[in-house]
């Protein structure tokens, strides 16, 4: 038995290891999520490399980076992140770029915005308002930018409810929990909602952009040419039909 | 001092919470795990494991299954509309109904347990003299179960302070009205305010150790006495 | 205040089929072997379980019938249970205040001063139920139960969790009940011997059937039923300390069956007892003996005679109202001539005296 078990765990390991040879790893912000399965089924195709994706908050991946996780590169929801990395020599310098800039929408299901978003935004239609949270998510920081701009931060201290991220200020709109709130473009695309009337996609005036940035964390050579494959123009379609813009 | 103004209000935020949550669920409670001690209702083990739900669950599917309910849509939503009372989602009243739901098992288990120690001839003997059915209650099984009261009080508290996934989708994190510790300690790691987690977190882990020593110390001096 | 109670109880197999008549201030004993229904039973007459077709009534007062129930809490009764039961949480004093405080009954009315005297739990009161032994636990139990002001005690075997000297211990206290208390008492028991000592009326149940109800002293010599059959048959008898004898330490008692002498007992003279007699210590002669170490010789009266297993028999003996049992051999029997109205001596080689 215990040799069976020996021969087991040598064979795990051996087979691990051939997977590994061909394999990365990288770490990608959730809100990413569908777009990059995407570049990943095209870049699989076309090279026959292996990625693994590991998910999560920029936050979380970037505690998790600096405290020795073993990823190859970081596609991170911000620039602050993969900034502080390079900063803090754990991640290869000179490789940061930004690949997806994200567009702010303002969404509600239940109340037609169009083109008098900002006169629904200043009344009080609604008891509250979502948004990412400004101190943890981009998409967070850009909404509140907007209030501040149209003098309403403040006033809607009470009516801001946060998700912690992204993607649970969008479940707090969708639900219906919060009448109205602020979310990504590409959450919009991703589940299909269609009538432009209600939704309102903020004009870049309004806010700071928001820079996705990416960085390597080792000097791996096939890492490097996932990232080279991710500004080709094949990844910049995609990242497009998302609902980000690129630089 | 460390904390900001937000945190001093967060830590009060769970304070208030977890009490007023506690209180509820004794009142709850009581009457409910005393029918359950008692019941011989064929359909109990349902109800047992709808009520031990919480204990398995991650709190995030129970706070996403709040979320769609107090939603306008949602079943709990309606019945408030109905009823002419505003949603619940995003405020505090709506973290209470989440903590009271989630900490059920916590005061409901050891109530139950209490109400079966006390036995059937303590209260039997009661009757004989001359005490009616809440005479009874108040007189001989609340005094006889109060280590089950006490441990259900303290349970349903800390847990309550800990409670951080039904928040977090039912929350909506707003300063000074739904924003509680842990979430307060979430946001501070993630924006890599170590120190400010640190002093939170240590408060969170000193209210709970207390917590379960006087459980603890309380239960011990019960078995001497009842040796 | 007469009680008159009447139950069909269906348990699963078991059926008790009972119709009692339990007389004003006395102690029956419900006495039966475990499984024969007493607690059933008692506990039908205290309400604490319901059972339809149900009737009991106290003195005037109904507390089941078809269209009533009284709840436990709404009958003046007393209930001691097998374990004490005493409230874990309060004090001695409290436990006995527990009944006191709500009972609605002024009549038979005694001060909790006088049930703690009777009792003798006065230096127990401050105590907590937890650090008494059991039989002052039950004490207690048994005070609490009184201060409650009941009209009718009922009592599910008091002793039965107790050891010997434990019973010893409490025995005495139970038969002052008989004299002092003032209510009729039901004593669920499966003790020949505690039912000797403390009953007036025995209600004797077997698997459900009340197989016979009556006087005790009536009942346990009548030879129609198990216990006068048994190996531990015996007869008791009602007597009065009449004189003691302090040269041969001994004391003189008149009974029915006239005077009987037994050791020396630190009883006053006047004082009512009764004399306990195994049947297999009485023999019967035919002559009143004379060269005889036994003292307590009387003539009597043959009423019945019963067989007992194959090789004896057991004899019913009577002196104006009272019978004594006497367990002879079937040979001697015959050897005698005994039959029933054959003038006899019955001697009687010791005498228990129940005080």
């Amino acid at each position: 038995m215990k040799k069976i078990f020996c021969i087991i765990f040598i064979l795990l390991f051996v087979f691990n290891h051939l997977l590994n040879a061909e394999e990365i790893k990288i770490a990608v912000a959730t809100n990413f999520s569908a777009t990059i399965k995407k570049i990943v089924n095209l870049y699989e195709e076309q090279t026959g490399d292996k990625v693994v994706l590991i998910f999560g908050s920029t936050g979380k991946l970037y505690a998790q980076i600096k405290n020795g996780a073993p990823f190859d590169g970081f596609l991170a929801a911000d620039s602050k992140r993969p900034k502080l990395l390079e900063d803090e020599k754990v991640a290869l310098k000179n490789s940061r770029f930004t690949y997806a800039i994200g567009k702010l929408v303002l969404w509600s299901p239940a109340i037609k915005l169009g083109d008098s978003a900002v006169n629904v935004l200043t009344s009080s239609k609604y008891n509250h308002i979502a948004i990412a949270n400004p101190k943890l998510a981009p998409y967070g920081m850009a909404a509140k930018e907007v209030l501040i701009k149209l003098n309403q931060f403040l006033k809607l201290s009470k009516k801001i409810v946060k998700g912690e991220n992204i993607g649970q200020a969008f479940q707090f709109i969708k639900s219906g929990n919060a009448e109205l709130g602020f979310c990504a473009l590409s959450q919009i695309i991703g589940s299909n909602i269609q009538n432009k009337n209600y939704y309102w996609i903020v004009p870049a005036k309004f806010y700071s952009p928001i820079k996705q940035q990416a960085i390597l964390l080792n000097k791996k050579k096939s890492a490097r040419a996932f990232f080279d494959f991710l500004r080709s123009p094949d990844a910049k379609k995609i990242i497009h039909d998302f609902g980000y813009d690129t630089p | 001092m460390i904390l900001n103004e937000y945190d001093i209000s967060a830590l009060i935020i769970t304070l208030k919470l977890a009490l007023s949550t506690t209180f509820i669920l004794l009142v709850l409670g009581t009457p409910l795990s005393w029918w359950l001690s008692k019941t011989k209702f064929r359909l109990k083990f349902l109800i047992d494991a709808v009520i031990a739900l919480p204990l398995v669950l991650p709190p995030t599917v129970l706070g996403f299954y709040l979320l769609i309910a107090f939603g306008p849509d949602g079943f709990i939503g309606i019945l408030l509309d109905t009823l002419g009372i505003k949603p619940i989602a995003f405020t505090f009243t709506g973290l209470i109904a989440g903590s009271v739901i989630y900490s059920l098992p916590f005061v409901v288990q050891p109530l139950q347990d209490a109400f079966k120690s006390v036995g059937k001839q303590q209260i039997e003997v009661a009757a004989t003299l001359g005490a009616s059915p809440i005479d009874r209650f108040f007189t001989v099984i609340i005094p006889l179960a109060r280590h089950g009261f006490f441990t259900a009080a303290v349970l349903g508290f800390a847990h309550t302070i800990g409670e951080f996934g039904v928040v977090l989708m039912i929350g909506g994190n707003i300063p000074g009205e739904t924003q509680v510790l842990s979430i307060a300690i979430y946001d501070h790691v993630e924006s890599l305010e170590y120190i400010n987690a640190h002093w939170l977190s240590g408060i969170l882990l000193c209210i709970s150790f207390i917590m379960l020593i006087s459980i603890y110390a309380v239960n011990r001096k019960f078995r001497i006495v009842q040796s | 205040m007469s009680i008159h109670a009447k139950f069909q109880i269906k348990k699963g197999t078991f059926t008790l089929n009972a119709d009692l008549n339990i007389p004003a201030k006395a102690i029956t004993s419900i006495f039966g072997k475990s499984g024969s229904g007493k607690t059933t039973l008692l506990r039908a007459i205290a309400g604490l379980d319901f059972h339809k077709n149900g009737y009991i009534r106290i003195g005037e007062t109904v507390w089941q019938d078809k269209n009533i129930f009284v709840p436990p809490h709404k009958r003046a009764i007393g209930y001691v249970f097998q374990e004490p039961g005493l409230f874990r949480h309060l004090s001695v004093i409290k436990n006995i205040e527990y009944g006191q405080k709500r009972s609605s009954n002024s009549k038979n009315s005694m001060s909790p001063g006088y049930i703690i005297d009777l009792l003798n739990i006065k230096h127990l009161l401050d105590r907590q139920p937890q650090y008494l032994s059991g039989g002052e636990q039950q004490r207690v139990a048994i005070a609490r139960a009184l201060a409650y002001n009941p009209d009718l005690l009922l009592m599910d075997e008091p002793l039965s969790s107790l050891d010997e000297n434990l019973k010893l211990e409490i025995l005495p206290y139970i038969q002052s009940l008989h004299t002092e208390l003032k209510i009729p008492i039901i004593y669920v028991s499966h003790s020949t011997d505690e039912v000797a000592r403390i009953a007036d009326h025995i209600v004797i149940l077997e698997e459900g059937i009340v197989k016979a109800s009556g006087l005790i002293g009536e009942i346990l010599t009548s030879l129609d039923f198990n216990i006068s059959r048994d190996e531990n048959a015996e007869s008791l008898v009602e007597a009065i300390v009449m004189d003691h004898d302090n040269k041969f330490s001994l004391t003189y008692l008149d009974s029915e069956f006239g005077k009987f002498t037994v050791g020396q007992k630190n009883l006053p003279i006047g004082t009512k007892v009764r004399l306990r007699i195994a049947a297999r210590d009485v023999s019967i002669t035919l002559a009143a003996q004379t060269g005889t170490s036994i003292l307590n010789i009387f003539p009597a009266q043959i009423s019945k005679i019963a067989p007992v297993g194959r090789s004896q028999v057991m004899v019913k003996l009577v002196s104006n109202k009272a019978s004594i049992l006497a367990r002879v051999t079937r040979k001697s029997a015959n050897i005698l001539d005994l039959a029933p109205n054959k003038k006899v001596y019955v001697q009687v080689k010791s005498v228990a005296l129940l005080a």
